[in-house]
């Protein structure tokens, strides 16, 4: 069985809708960093790659900078290790199947949800989660920027929003507010916070220029 | 407190609120320091930085996690559950069924009788059997490895078949739960004096709250105390309910619910997942946590129940409403749950008109119970109401705008015996929203818009009253003045998302003299801090902030008694200052606060304050007014919402920061019942809900409302309603969205949707029907 490459950049590597769900579907995938498992076709030798039932596997991820060892099951979310495991609670669940956003972090600098990534898969990627863009005890800009301008109300959606938002202008340093709306569109907010993670948005932007 | 802050008051020589003498209450504040102010919320930093500790991220140590597998039938019975190969998988330590004793257990919906765990499943989604593991997973496992034999019994999905002849029946009573009635005035003596009648049906469609919390919690016992972390609006409705069903006194349930992710009327109620993570935690002696999937929020945690209304309405040429009949078949789903409530009271009070009669018949059907969500009946009967006021104003040749100007009323038509208003502002709303929002110049610009291009641009507009938003008793805080002056400000009621942690502190702030940071707030719990009812109805700062400054008050009379006996001077020639206690003849006599020695003797001093009644023979309503534009596209049917401003009558603005986002909160909230929301029934096979996820069920996106979304306060500090001068905001900002929407596409292109959402795929066909009709 492959090991997993550390160095490997999660989001560049491609896996199919199809392919995911069929590795998936014949048993609990074991170490899925394992290239061969992802690149099959659906049927062929999985089995190879295919782990007993609960069997653990130990991991290694990186969370704001810093590194946790644990034995997981191959099926855990990176949601659910952070959340039941780490006890990384800011990272919160809404879903648990890609619909809302709340579990958004930073993975390699790019906002992914957490609950459609397996905790084995983010093994070698720099994943950032909202506890992580504070300096010691300090707000970082865009959290900041989400208290002067009220841009959330029960809070729940409010890390996956912010981290939307941090991935944004890590990319870009001044989107407009279209930008900014395609930023955070896959980011539901049921209190309709939405004008104002706008306008908090915006107010990171300039605050992390100067 | 950091090295910069010299005080841990605010007043550094403003004026604090003069202390009432023993019994009195205390003068409406004139100006105020800190309430009314723009502030950020006190527990910002804790929701923003992932500190914030929600019931669903609580880990206990050795804790379980449960799950419970639910009927998938809307209406079947449970004639056998087999737990045994769920009970042999890994990680498995406990499962329970129907037929376990401990589950025999009565579950009531308001008077109609089920059980935890009911032989006979009425909606999809009812709790059959559940598990609890080691993990979520292996939970999971075990909750699909129960097998269950259902038959499966025909059902009825559609309210509006329910009452129809073969229709299956929920109950064996039958389906109609009920008619209300109500009437004053003659009707039809109304419509014969009125130049114009129009008859119009309107629907609107069920919505479900899906807060972003799911709803659920984790429950432990140590020895016989039960201990529930639950994700709710009401820690102490929580309570009741738990410790009623499990037979337990009140002292021996504690709930704690610090935060929570939205609820929106939805967390006002006691689930039933909450006795089953008690039974389970009782059967392992491990806490248990159970968070059920997103999917049982679409079945089983309430929904606002679809709303099927005709309206009938007469208007002089003058303007003058002379008659108005409203009939309303609605439900509440499989059981008693409101499914008409309050569906006509817009009818009832919001316009001035004589003879009014209203029907609304609540029948069952198979599907899951309504629970409140956000102003219940409002935006539904608002939906009616006011796009019949845009109709009758365009066929009497009268302004929208002014035909409401025409019929504000100044006291409540639709209670007994007529009692006014202590406040209201519905006509500033109107005209102070007109004004802002340029509706004379937008009306104009969109009727000279050429009739080339795709994109049509439409204003419209529509106002609200609310039926509660006054709060009231009972209510009881508790302050606690430390000796160093800070104070711990101690409360029952949760804060749902609308910032009522933060209005406490600073009505606190204002009375005391105190920076708002200075004041800590212990809330929601049930075993800590004192008893509240549920934070629901836009009524939580109209009921806590009085009881708040009653509180603060205590405290100033029982410092200013310490103070008087210290300084062998009489209390009422006293003065409480914030930081000192001055003499008010003697201004150079004065002692400060935390120099007195009863004080430090003691530690602190505690204050406690009582929810005072409300005005007797008067009403407290909070009002509200709406003004939006929209494009549609009439190639696509894509209706683009541009820009929302709402004025708002809710007495005293508490927090202005706040406030902005309540309105922007509602307005998002309204245009999913305009353009987005519906629940879908597959009435005619399964009877099961088919859009149960948010990918199918769409809630308005980021990309789907307004940057520009304006509040505008219309501020009356109401002296009548109670000492804080505040009324509710949450619900009023929701109610008149929807309809305003409709009446701006209607401005827009000429067609009148009567039946929510406005979505491209029923905006197209209408279009296009309208360009074959020519």
């Amino acid at each position: 069985m492959e090991k997993s490459n550390p160095k490997r950049n999660l989001n560049k590597r491609r896996i199919s809708r199809r392919s995911f769900m069929a590795g998936v579907g014949a048993g609990t995938v074991c170490v899925a960093a394992s290239s061969r498992l992802f690149a099959g076709t659906g049927g062929g030798k999985q089995e190879k790659a295919v782990a007993e039932a609960g069997a653990l596997s130990k991991i290694k991820l990186r969370i704001n900078g810093r590194d946790h060892q644990l034995l997981v099951e191959p099926r855990w979310s990176l949601l659910y290790v952070m959340r039941e495991k780490l006890g990384l609670t800011g990272t919160k669940e809404g879903c648990g199947r890609g619909e809302c956003g709340a579990c958004t972090v930073l993975i390699d600098d790019i906002p992914r949800y957490a609950c459609l990534t397996l905790a084995v898969e983010a093994e070698g990627a720099e994943i950032t989660t909202v506890e992580g863009l504070l300096d010691g005890e300090a707000l970082g800009p865009v959290q900041e920027a989400f208290v002067e301008e009220d841009a959330f109300q029960c809070g729940y959606c409010t890390p996956g929003q912010i981290m939307s938002v941090e991935g944004l202008l890590r990319k870009n340093a001044a989107p407009s507010v279209e930008e900014i709306r395609t930023g955070v569109s896959g980011n539901l907010c049921r209190c309709g916070a939405y004008s104002h993670i706008f306008k908090a948005a915006e107010k990171a932007a300039k605050s992390r220029v100067k | 407190m950091t090295s910069d802050q010299k005080s841990i008051y605010h007043t550094e020589g403003l004026p604090v609120p003069e202390t009432p003498s023993p019994g009195k209450a205390p003068k409406p504040w004139q100006e105020t320091d800190v309430v009314g102010k723009p502030r950020a919320r006190v527990d910002a930093y804790e929701r923003v930085s992932g500190t914030a500790v929600y019931p669903s991220d609580i880990v206990l140590p050795r804790m379980l996690y449960g799950a419970i597998l639910r009927c998938p039938h809307p209406h079947a019975r449970v004639k056998k559950v087999d737990a045994t190969a769920a009970e042999a998988l890994p990680g498995v330590r406990a499962a329970i069924g129907p037929d376990d004793p401990e589950t025999d257990l009565s579950w009531s919906f308001r008077d109609v009788k089920s059980r935890l765990f009911p032989k006979i499943c009425r909606f999809e989604g009812e709790p059959v059997a559940a598990v609890a593991a080691d993990t979520l997973y292996e939970a999971w496992d075990a909750a699909r490895a129960i097998r269950v034999d259902y038959e499966v019994l025909p059902h009825v999905s559609d309210e509006r078949r329910a009452l129809e002849k073969d229709a299956p029946r929920v109950h064996e009573s039958g389906n109609k739960l009920k008619t209300d009635t109500y009437a004053r005035g003659d009707v039809e003596k109304g419509f014969s004096e009125a130049d114009v009648v129009l008859e119009q049906h309107y629907r609107t469609e069920a919505e479900v709250h899906t807060p972003l919390e799911l709803h659920g919690c984790v429950a432990n016992w140590d020895d016989d105390v039960l201990t529930v972390w639950e994700s709710t609006q009401g820690v102490y409705a929580v309570q009741s309910k738990v410790a009623e069903v499990l037979g337990l006194p009140l002292s021996k349930v504690r709930v704690i619910g610090h935060y929570l992710g939205g609820g929106f009327g939805s967390k006002l109620r006691t689930s039933r997942y909450s006795i089953v993570a008690a039974l389970l935690a009782k059967k392992t002696g491990q806490p248990v946590k159970i968070f059920p999937p997103r999917e049982a929020t679409f079945l089983a945690m309430g929904n606002r129940p679809p709303s099927n209304m005709t309206l009938k309405a007469g208007i002089k040429n003058d303007g003058t409403l002379t008659a108005l009949a409203f009939n309303c078949l609605g439900t509440g789903g499989a059981y008693p749950a409101g499914g008409t409530s309050l569906v006509d009271w817009q009818i009832r009070d919001l316009y001035l008109c004589p003879n009014v009669r209203t029907e609304c018949t609540d029948v069952y059907i198979n599907a899951g119970p309504a629970r409140p969500f956000r102003a219940p009946g409002h935006p539904q009967c608002s939906w009616a109401l006011e796009q019949m006021l845009d109709a009758l104003a365009e066929a009497i040749g009268m302004d929208p705008v002014a035909l409401r100007l025409k019929n504000v009323p100044d006291y409540s038509q639709g209670r007994e015996g007529n009692p006014p208003y202590t406040t209201t502002g519905l006509r500033q709303c109107f005209t102070e929203g007109a004004r802002r929002f340029g509706w004379e110049k937008a009306r104009r610009r969109t009727a000279g818009q050429g009739k080339e291009g795709h994109l049509r641009r439409g204003v419209g507009m529509a106002g609200s009253v609310w039926f509660v938003g006054g709060g009231g008793p009972p209510s009881t805080v508790i302050l606690k003045l430390f000796s160093d002056g800070s104070a711990n400000l101690n409360m029952g009621a949760s804060d749902i998302g609308t910032g009522t942690k933060t209005v406490m502190a600073m009505v606190a702030a204002e009375e005391l003299g105190l920076r708002p940071e200075m004041i800590r707030i212990e809330h929601a719990d049930t075993g800590t801090t004192q008893y509240a009812t549920p934070s629901g109805g836009s009524k939580t700062v109209p009921t806590e902030a009085p009881t708040v400054r009653d509180a603060a008050v205590q405290v100033k009379s029982r410092l200013l008694k310490m103070a008087a006996e210290e300084m062998d001077l009489p209390v009422e020639e006293l003065r409480y200052t914030g930081d000192d206690i001055v003499s008010r003849s003697q201004p150079e006599r004065k002692l400060p606060i935390t120099d007195i020695s009863g004080l430090k003797r003691q530690g602190v001093v505690v204050g406690v304050g009582y929810r005072g009644p409300n005005p007797e023979k008067k009403t407290v309503n909070p009002f509200c007014a709406q003004f939006c534009e929209v494009e549609v596209n009439t190639r696509t049917g894509e209706l683009r919402i541009l820009r929302f401003l709402s004025t708002n009558e809710s007495g005293r603005v508490m927090n202005r920061l706040t406030f902005d986002s309540q309105v922007i909160g509602g307005v998002t909230m309204g245009i999913g019942l305009a353009a987005t929301e519906m629940r879908i029934l597959d009435e005619n096979r399964t009877g099961k809900m088919v859009n149960r996820n948010w990918h199918d069920y769409k809630l308005p996106t980021a990309l789907d409302v307004p940057a520009d979304i304006v509040g505008v306060p219309i501020e009356m500090p109401d002296a009548e309603a109670n000492i804080s001068g505040a009324k509710g905001l949450g619900e009023p900002v929701t109610i008149p969205t929807a309809a305003a929407v409709a009446n701006a596409v209607y401005d827009a292109v000429g067609i009148r949707i009567t039946e929510s959402p406005i979505n491209p795929l029923k905006l197209s066909s209408l279009l296009e029907q309208q360009k074959k009709e020519g």
